[in-house]
């Protein structure tokens, strides 16, 4: 937290494209410090695509992309990352304190063991998801939920300014979703949250602003979100569902009414 | 196999080749497990294959121009390194399908040093020594080699264990962390190239993929992490391998092949047994 003015994420007439398609057009966008930020579209809209050139693991075809005022390489070690893991190899031979530590490379050292530094900061990690008793565990016994508060306690073990989620709520049911939701509200008084939903995705009282991404990109205050802006992203029209779990958990959801 | 612990003390080639076992083991251990978890198995054994250009060269060149200083093992090591690095850079940026660029290096490295052997004068037993492993031929300059590569491999192979790990699970959330990616993926296909060296001297070229890849397999079997699976199939691999060259002594079979056999029998027996202690939980 350098300087208190200065934004998270700017970017400013950014265009790329893949194999000759456009995805992302002509994209201007000011993500303030402390923002909490939901990214939501259609599928192929190009949430993803968002997400990995914040993080600089694609390079604009135009434009420019700032991360608390520096490259996104750059800022990579003010920078936590949660990808979506449909691919990885849920066999693989390693402990769930293992699979943390992961989140502390390119803190310390380039090579050899971890430092005690580094294992503090993971168990502080692990406490912060709830998973601190199962660190002995083995990757391959935790459940799918387990493995999701794993993936934010490899990306906070870092200690990052910025937390970028991609579909966090993927393989999650609705009292875990909730239950994320609170980490993540909890968490977004240290640091700035973006993640991106699946579907339209939640807006909650949580979410202080939208970002709707379908090729053009446009920004909201969630109080300003109606069913003209879903609609018209969506290119169909869209019916609001109410979920409500208790009044503490209030989750909006809009699906497609079709 | 008492034959063959009297013989031991007796004869120095059985010696050597009693440590290269376990000198290869190591190697084996470390490597095979991030061959296996990192699912880069098939390139392991075209590295391997190609391997037979860079010998024939160097017999070639030290039987037919005296160049007294080149051996085979250095072909090895010359062709391995190549074929390591061109099929990373591959696999990493051309858009090239990875397993054609594979399958053409590993065929036309074996064509090239089958043409090399036969236009080498004496006799052709070494092709079959190359091919199927010599262990009973390694000569103590060739053990110190060996001990020379295995402990660079082994050294490496630990120093970044943090690093191979973070590769081998998740390449992305490894780059966002600001490691090397493209640097460790070539680093770890080089280490695989030394430890296919190591390893063809025991087996040979075509039955190293088993040797890296079946001690793991059983290893994977009884472990939870990386280190544990690494230690383990270490000495399930000396176990292979000295049992496999005292029961082949006796009878006098080749060696590489008995070791591959054992390795085989055991992996089948584990995979069983586990299967079957899952079903009788269940």
């Amino acid at each position: 937290m350098s300087e208190k003015d200065e934004s998270a994420i700017v970017i400013k007439g950014l265009w790329f494209s893949y194999d000759g398609y456009c995805v992302l057009e002509d994209v201007n966008l000011s993500i303030p410090q402390g923002d909490f930020v939901s990214v939501v579209g259609p599928n192929g809209g190009g949430k993803t695509t968002l997400l990995r050139l914040v993080l600089g693991l694609l390079r604009p075809s135009r434009g420019e992309i700032r991360v608390f005022g520096v490259t996104p390489e750059e800022a990579r070690p003010r920078t936590g990352y949660m990808p979506q893991h449909a691919q990885l190899d849920p066999q693989f031979p390693a402990t769930v304190m293992d699979v943390a530590l992961m989140g502390r490379l390119g803190q310390g050292r380039p090579f050899g063991p971890y430092s005690k530094r580094d294992k503090e900061a993971v168990v502080t990690a692990l406490e912060q998801v709830g998973l601190r008793d199962l660190h002995k565990k083995s990757f391959a016994s935790i459940s799918g939920g387990q493995r999701q508060r794993l993936f934010i306690a490899r990306a906070l073990a870092g200690e990052p300014d910025l937390l970028l989620l991609d579909e966090p709520t993927a393989n999650l049911d609705v009292v875990m979703e909730g239950d994320l939701y609170e980490l993540l509200q909890t968490l977004n008084q240290r640091m700035t949250v973006v993640m991106v939903s699946h579907d339209l995705g939640f807006v909650s009282k949580l979410v202080k602003s939208v970002v709707c991404v379908k090729c053009q990109v446009s920004s909201h205050p969630t109080s300003e979100i109606t069913g003209e802006i879903i609609d018209a992203m969506y290119g169909s029209p869209m019916r609001i569902v109410r979920h409500d779990h208790g009044d503490s958990k209030e989750v909006i959801k809009w699906r497609s009414s079709s | 196999m008492a034959q063959f612990l009297i013989d031991l003390q007796q004869y120095q080639f059985l010696q050597n080749a009693l440590f290269t076992g376990i000198l290869a083991s190591v190697a084996c251990g470390i490597i095979g497990t991030y061959i296996v978890i990192r699912r880069i198995s098939y390139i392991a054994d075209g590295i391997a294959h190609t391997v037979l250009g860079g010998m024939g060269a160097a017999l070639y060149l030290h039987k037919v121009y005296h160049w007294q200083g080149v051996v085979p093992l250095h072909g090895a090591l010359v062709a391995a390194v190549i074929a390591a690095v061109v099929i990373g850079l591959v696999s990493l940026w051309a858009k090239q399908r990875e397993d054609t660029v594979i399958s053409a290096l590993w065929a036309v490295g074996m064509a090239a040093g089958i043409v090399f052997i036969s236009r080498t004068p004496g006799y052709n037993e070494d092709l079959m020594g190359y091919l199927f492993g010599n262990i009973l031929m390694v000569s103590s300059s060739d053990l110190w080699m060996l001990a020379g590569l295995d402990i660079v491999i082994v050294a490496v192979g630990l120093l970044f264990y943090n690093q191979f790990l973070a590769v081998c699970f998740d390449q992305e959330f490894a780059r966002v962390r600001g490691v090397r990616v493209e640097v460790f993926y070539l680093l770890l296909l080089c280490l695989a190239a030394l430890t296919v060296v190591v390893l063809a001297t025991v087996v040979g070229i075509v039955m190293v993929i088993a040797l890296l890849t079946l001690p793991v397999a059983v290893a994977a079997l009884f472990s939870t992490t990386m280190w544990r699976m690494m230690i383990i199939s270490s000495i399930l691999c000396a176990i292979f391998t000295t049992s496999g060259l005292m029961l082949s002594y006796g009878p006098d079979y080749p060696a590489g092949a008995a070791t591959i056999i054992i390795a085989g029998a055991i992996y089948l027996a584990a995979t069983t047994l586990k299967w079957a202690l899952s079903r009788g939980r269940s």
